[in-house]
C-alpha cells in the first residue's frame, strides 16, 4: 500500500467521528490543487499529496469552532496548527492532525516563469508529474522538466520542520531537514543591503502595485479576525478607503505587527498575492527580531507562551537607552 | 505655529497618565525650559500604546515619536510597562525595514517626580530629531528612486545603514 493509500485508510477510519477532514484535491487544471473538505469515503479518495499542495489548510480550522475536524498537514502547516493551539484559538480535543513527511511544494510563480521561458502558456497545462526530485509539466504539447529544488517555494529551502511538529496520525518515516539553501533568504538579504531611504522607495514602489484585495490577510492562518479586521472598521478608523500607497503600506504594517511573535513563516500571505508583492519579507524581518530578542520561534511547542504575551522583569536582550 | 515654521518639527509624545504625564507636569510647574516641538497625547498606561499608533504617526509624516511610561516595577497597573517594553523594542527594530530611521522613535521611563529627567529626555530627543531633520515622506519618494525600485536597482550603493 502506498503511503497516500495508507493515509486515506487512516482518514476513513477517523471520519465517522469528525465533521470533516481538510486536505487537497486536484483543481481546475493539472497544475493547480485546491483545498478539499472530506466528509465521505468518496471524498477521501480524491485526496492528493505532493508538491502541488501549496495551500495551508490550517487557515480553515478556526471557522469550525465547537466542531471536531481533521486536518492533513505539511510540516509548515502543522506549525500553524500548533500556533493556533498556543493561542487557544482552537481546542486540542477538537482537532485530529494527519501528517506525512514533505519534500517541498512548488512556487507557482516560478513554474509559470519557467513555462514562459519555454515559450508556453501556463493556461495550456495538460499534465504534471513528479518523482520527488523533478516536476515535469506538459503544456502546449511540450514537456518541461523542472528540478524541484529550483521551482519550490522559498520557504522549503529553509524548512527545518519537514515532518509535522504535532500529529495524531503520522504516515511514513520522518525525514531530516535539508541544509538551508542560501537563496531562501535572498529577499531579506536584498532589503538588508539597501539604505533606509532606499527601503522606503522599495515599499512605495510595491505598494503602488498593491490592489488592496486583502488576499494576503485572508490566506493567513493567524489572521483570525476576518470581518472584524481593523483594516475595515470605521470605528476606530485605522485606514481610509483611499487608494494610496500610504494606506496600503499601513495595511501591511497592521498585518505584520499583528503577527509579531505569532507568524510561522508559512508564506501564505505572499503566495496568495496576485501581484507578487514580497510581503513575507516584512514578517521574516520581524521573526528575525523575535529570535534575536526572545530566542523564540512560533508554532513549534504547543505549550509555549508567545513572547509578546509574557515578559521578564529583567529582559535578557533589551538594552534600554540611557539619557 | 506659523511663526515657528521651519524651526519646529512635529514630534508626538505618548505619555502614561500616572508617571510620565505627571513628570512633564512637574517639569512645567518647576519652570524647566524645554523645546516646544513635542505634542503630548496622554494615555492610561504605556501598555495601552498599540505599536500601530507609533507606526501610523510616523508613516503619516511625524518627524519623531517619543513614548514614556512608568519605570519598570513602578507601573500603576503593575505590569503594563513590561508588556510595553517588549512591543516597543520590537517596533523600534521593525521601523528601518520600512524605510524609517529608527532614531525617529524612542521609548523611556520617567516618573511623576522626575521633572528634571523629563526635561533632559525631551531636550535630547528633540535635538536628535532636529539632527535628523524633517522626515522623508512616504508619499514623496522621488521619481528617480521609484525608477530604481522598479528596475530592482536598489541596494547597490553599499551605503547600508545598520538596522
Ligand atoms: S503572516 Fe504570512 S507567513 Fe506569517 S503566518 Fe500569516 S500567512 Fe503565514
Ligand atoms: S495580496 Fe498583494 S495585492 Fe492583495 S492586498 Fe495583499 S499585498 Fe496587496
Amino acid at each position: 500500500m502506498s503511503r497516500l493509500e495508507e493515509l486515506k485508510t487512516r482518514i476513513k477510519e477517523a471520519l465517522p467521528g469528525l465533521e470533516c477532514v481538510i486536505g487537497w484535491q486536484k483543481g481546475y487544471d493539472p497544475l493547480h490543487n485546491t483545498p478539499l473538505f472530506m466528509r465521505t469515503d468518496a471524498d477521501v479518495d480524491k485526496l492528493e499529496w505532493g508538491p502541488l499542495n501549496v495551500h495551508n489548510p490550517a487557515v480553515y480550522l478556526p471557522t469550525f469552532t465547537g466542531k471536531k475536524v481533521g486536518v492533513v498537514v505539511k510540516g509548515c502547516d502543522s506549525r500553524s496548527v500548533v500556533e493556533l493551539l498556543q493561542e487557544n484559538l482552537i481546542n486540542r480535543d477538537n482537532v485530529v492532525i494527519f501528517g506525512m513527511p514533505c519534500t517541498g511544494v512548488i512556487d507557482l510563480s516560478k513554474v509559470k516563469a519557467r513555462l514562459a521561458g519555454a515559450g508556453v502558456s501556463a493556461g495550456t497545462v495538460t499534465a504534471v508529474t513528479d518523482d520527488g526530485k523533478t516536476v515535469s509539466v506538459t503544456a502546449g504539447g511540450q514537456t518541461t522538466a523542472m528540478p524541484l529544488a529550483e521551482v519550490r517555494a522559498d520557504k522549503c529551502g529553509r524548512c527545518q520542520f519537514p515532518n509535522a511538529v504535532l500529529a495524531d496520525a503520522y504516515v511514513g518515516d520522518p525525514i531530516a531537514p535539508a541544509a538551508p539553501a542560501a537563496a531562501a533568504d535572498a529577499d531579506l538579504a536584498a532589503l538588508d543591503a539597501m539604505s533606509v531611504p532606499e527601503r522606503m522607495a522599495f515599499w512605495r514602489y510595491h505598494m503602488e502595485r498593491c490592489i488592496r484585495c486583502y488576499a494576503c490577510r485572508n490566506a493567513c492562518p493567524m489572521c483570525v479576525c476576518r470581518d472584524h479586521c481593523i483594516a475595515q472598521s470605521r470605528e476606530p478608523h485605522w485606514l481610509t478607503q483611499d487608494d494610496t500607497a500610504t494606506e496600503k503600506l499601513m495595511f501591511q504594517v497592521v498585518h505584520a505587527l499583528h503577527l509579531a511573535g505569532r507568524c510561522t513563516e508559512c508564506g501564505e500571505c505572499q503566495r496568495a498575492c496576485p501581484m507578487d508583492i514580497p510581503v513575507l519579507a516584512l514578517k521574516k524581518h520581524l521573526n528575525r527580531t523575535i529570535r534575536d530578542l526572545f530566542d523564540y520561534q512560533a508554532g513549534v511547542d504547543p505549550q509555549a507562551i508567545p513572547p509578546l504575551l509574557q515578559f521578564k522583569l529583567e529582559e535578557d536582550n533589551i538594552k534600554e537607552r540611557s539619557w | 505655529m506659523p511663526v515657528l515654521t521651519g524651526k519646529e518639527l512635529r514630534i508626538v509624545g505618548f505619555l502614561c497618565n500616572w508617571c510620565s504625564y505627571g513628570g512633564a507636569d512637574t517639569a512645567g510647574v518647576g519652570r524647566f525650559g524645554q523645546p516646544t516641538d513635542l505634542r503630548i497625547i496622554r494615555v492610561p498606561c504605556s501598555g495601552r500604546i498599540d505599536p500601530l499608533f507609533i507606526a501610523k504617526t510616523l508613516i503619516n509624516g511625524a518627524d519623531g515619536v517619543l513614548v514614556s511610561g512608568c519605570h519598570p516595577r513602578d507601573c500603576h497597573y503593575a505590569e503594563g510597562n513590561f508588556y510595553a517594553r517588549r512591543r516597543l523594542e520590537v517596533l523600534k527594530r521593525f521601523l528601518p525595514i520600512l524605510g524609517i530611521d529608527p532614531g525617529r522613535f524612542d521609548y523611556t521611563w520617567v516618573s511623576a517626580s522626575e521633572g528634571q529627567r523629563w526635561q533632559k529626555v525631551v531636550t535630547v530627543f528633540t535635538e536628535q530629531i532636529h539632527a535628523l531633520g524633517p522626515a522623508p515622506r512616504f508619499d514623496a519618494v522621488s521619481a528617480d528612486m521609484l525608477a530604481k525600485a522598479a528596475a530592482g536597482a536598489l541596494g547597490q550603493g553599499g551605503n547600508r545603514v545598520a538596522a
